[in-house]
């Protein structure tokens, strides 16, 4: 049992890395997309060039983790999702080699400017309507999705895929306050106002929307009123960020975006639990053998687990402070 | 479970696979090479030798962020495509490829930043240690394969608990000598291919006249490793052979293009295998040296493919000719490496302009080799996803239609031309403009995850960098 928790607690960790860290470059993506200006396009470029590659790779530790330690759900919500994902993997890849082919293509860049931006967005559609989709329960019959080929979409999991767009275009501003100067700095601090009344504007149409539906969600948060800390806690860090963006703390912004974005994640893993597949699969149903779970303990998660957290804290601290205005990528 | 869906998964899957290997082969080969440079450097203090790392290092950046963006989308694809083996053997593949994930990543990671622009940060035996840790890095990540894929092939140390494959004894899983007949193979394959693309590019600038020093290094380097390499390789290749024999005789019975029992066996040098017929067409066959080959007997009986129900007996043409392809490559690079070797000891080979022709156009011997290799070990395997335990069949996701993997393999087809393409172009650009280019300042804008930044020299510094 006690190997179980580590590794549902692996992934948690994996996931909300995943999501603050790749959320803000795949924000500043989208952000990107939304400014012609070429001054500004390559500040935006630089505040995440040095790290955009770290933070994808949390992804692949996702999907490993899910397959090694709770197959079924890998195998599940993989094939589930099958034509998003796919989508997903185009967008992730031409808007990762968009930074390197962007800098040698001249006549065809906005090949490239078109696939940055736009990978991004198609990368955060997928992944918010993924969890949008979760929420309001697969389709799933004998362990096995019965949905078909568009049993993912609805017109709630559209609603949370433009709602984590407006999240992670929030995160990516917060960034661009926290590492930009000038120019990228202001248009960011006029952005991230209305991104958030837009995300909160989609928080309470997802909340009004789980209400009329009865969706099974709802009930947890009643059974367990203790988890009305995180919804706390998300008032307050939004309380603190709107004092920091009319103080203009240039630092505060992402932290406390960072600890909205924690909160909510908090909030939904915990009215999942114990399901991972809400609501068929359990986390004890799904996990792999002790003798999987212990083999991939004993190695990876004491030894490399802590490194790589290590690791990625290192490269941030190299990366610290404000990239120019004038660095050129 | 439809059968076109599985037709185009299959295809998806092999299509995928193929574009990815060609990255980590040539990288596998080349950070190894680059730490052997590195050293040769350190003890001579030669500046050529560092010129030709620096240049490489260039190469091997660009080929490393292809092999990673290409590595992600297989990472998924066993769940999108194949979810009923996902779910049934992730106990056990599942874990090796997170481990595959967590320790070839973190070298990789950690390493890579420093090799790219740690040198003047760092003690010249430490950066020496680094690309070494680059190289094992990228070696461990092939040691994890190739034990999922020989689990595959041959699964042991497993017990089926409610349909699914569970880990009985990871020690009989890691340690399988099939693991380590195969494993060796691809680490050779991979040191071929790097120095086979060492030697061609010395080859190359030899024929345009440029870049003397640096291209005979190139070339005789390359060619050395090689000529001892070829041998190894042919030796591990008949070893991985026997095992087929003893594992896999009916993959055994395809790839020689045997129908019948044969005792003696002969061996089939050349055929056009008829399925229908079960039989072969204008066969060259040499009388017992099929025997020979399989037992190294004389007297030897081989059993064909009739010995095995239809539905268990693979394609035979794919393996046939993809086997024969391979030991093609094999012979010619073992041709090019003694002769070329021997050329370049008696300073003779600046005379021979067809044979440096002949080894800058063969730089793609052990691409094709590879592929051709992994065509005969998968196609071989079919029809099961794993060895006589289950099929591919059972192992698509049952609910896959035909409309959606037709649409992602369109999908995968355009991105990857797309990308392959610019990419192909970028690497042809570094290697015309050689290595005269002077040593590369440190590029601050390259970091430890983004590989492919190292070919950007005019980054303004504003960022701490180094660590």
């Amino acid at each position: 049992m006690s190997m179980i928790l580590f590794w549902v607690a692996v992934l948690a960790i994996s996931i909300l890395l995943y999501v603050l860290l790749d959320g803000f470059d795949l924000g500043v993506g989208m952000l990107f997309g939304m400014t012609g200006d070429k001054e500004r396009r390559s500040a935006m470029l630089s505040a995440v060039s040095p790290v955009w590659d770290g933070n994808e790779t949390w992804l692949i530790v996702v999907g490993v983790v899910l397959w090694g330690a709770f197959p079924p759900v890998y195998a599940t919500l993989l094939s589930a999702f099958y034509l998003p994902l796919m989508f997903m993997l185009a967008g992730l890849i031409l808007r990762g080699v968009a930074f390197e082919f962007r800098a040698r293509a001249e006549a065809s860049r906005w090949v490239w400017d078109i696939a940055f931006a736009g990978g991004s967005f198609v990368a955060t559609f997928v992944q918010g309507m993924t969890v949008g989709a979760l929420v309001e329960g697969l389709p799933v019959a004998n362990g096995q999705y019965a949905g078909g080929d568009f049993g993912w979409a609805s017109p709630f999991a559209v609603l949370c895929g433009v709602g984590l767009c407006f999240g992670y275009a929030l995160l990516g501003a917060c960034w661009l306050v926290k590492k930009c100067e000038g120019d990228v700095r202001d248009e960011a601090y006029r952005l991230i106002p209305r991104l958030a009344i837009g995300l909160l504007a989609f928080l309470i149409v997802v909340f009004v929307y789980a209400l009329i539906e009865n969706l099974r969600v709802m009930d947890r948060w009643l059974e367990r009123p203790v988890l009305l800390i995180f919804p706390v806690i998300g008032v307050i860090a939004i309380a603190v960020l709107a004092h920091s963006v009319r103080n203009r703390r240039d630092g505060l912004p992402f932290t406390m975006v960072a600890l909205t974005f924690a909160a909510a994640f908090g909030t939904l893993a915990i009215s999942f639990w114990p399901y991972m597949i809400p609501f068929s699969v359990t986390i004890d149903e799904a996990a792999a053998p002790h003798a999987s779970l212990a083999f991939m303990f004993w190695g990876e998660g004491l030894f490399v687990f802590p490194l790589m957290l290590i690791y990625a804290a290192v490269s941030y601290a190299v990366f610290r402070g404000k990239v120019r205005p004038t660095e050129h990528y | 479970m439809d059968a076109l869906a599985l037709l185009l998964s299959r295809l998806q899957f092999a299509f995928t696979i193929s574009f990815h290997i060609i990255f980590p082969s040539f990288t596998i080969g080349l950070a190894a090479w680059l730490t052997v440079l590195e050293a040769l450097y350190l003890k001579t203090g030669r500046p050529a030798y560092r010129l030709v790392f620096e240049f490489w290092l260039k190469i091997f950046g660009v080929a490393f962020g292809m092999g990673v963006v290409s590595g992600v989308v297989m990472g998924f694809q066993f769940g999108t495509n194949w979810s009923a083996f996902a779910g049934k053997v992730g106990p056990i593949q599942g874990v090796l490829l997170s481990y595959e994930t967590f320790t070839a990543f973190f070298l990789e990671a950690s390493f890579f930043g420093i090799l790219l622009f740690g040198r003047s940060r760092v003690p010249p035996w430490f950066y020496l240690f680094s690309t070494a840790m680059v190289a094992l890095g990228t070696t461990l990540s092939a040691f994890w394969i190739m034990v999922n894929n020989s689990w595959m092939q041959v699964p042991v140390g497993y017990a089926t608990v409610n349909g699914q494959y569970v880990p009985d004894d990871w020690a009989t899983i890691i340690f399988s000598p099939v693991v380590w007949v195969r494993f060796p193979h691809m680490l050779l394959a991979s040191y071929l291919t790097g120095a086979s693309c060492v030697a061609g590019t010395g080859a190359w600038y030899l024929l345009r006249g440029e870049y003397h020093a640096e291209a005979r290094i190139m070339l005789r380097m390359g060619l050395f490793l090689a000529a001892v390499l070829v041998p190894a390789q042919l030796f591990f290749g008949h070893l991985v052979g026997d095992y087929v024999h003893d594992k896999q005789p009916v993959k055994f019975a395809a790839i020689e293009g045997r129908w019948h029992d044969e005792q003696p066996a002969s061996e089939v040098l050349i055929a056009l295998p008829d399925e229908a017929a079960q039989t072969n067409h204008y066969a060259i066959s040499v009388p017992i040296l099929g025997s020979l080959i399989g037992s190294m007997s004389f007297t030897s009986k081989e059993v064909g493919l009739s010995d095995f129900p239809v539905q268990d007996r693979p394609p035979v043409a794919i393996p046939f000719f993809a086997f024969r392809v391979m030991v093609g490559c094999g012979l010619a690079m073992l041709f090019l490496a003694w002769y070329g070797s021997y050329l370049s000891v008696k300073e003779r080979i600046g005379e021979k302009r067809w044979m440096l022709w002949a080894i800058f156009l063969g730089f793609p011997l052990p691409w094709i080799a590879i592929l051709t290799g992994w065509f005969t070990a998968e196609v071989g395997r079919q029809p099961w996803a794993v060895y006589g335990v289950l099929r591919t069949a059972q192992a698509l996701t049952p609910f896959l239609t035909a409309r959606e993997a037709a649409i992602s393999l369109v999908m995968f087809c355009a991105v990857y031309a797309f990308i392959f393409g610019f990419g192909i172009y970028y690497i042809y650009r570094l290697l015309r403009a050689g290595p005269a280019g002077g040593l590369i300042e440190p590029p601050v804008g390259a970091v430890p995850n983004r590989p492919m930044s190292v070919v950007h020299h005019h980054v303004t510094p504003t960022v701490p960098a180094g660590e």
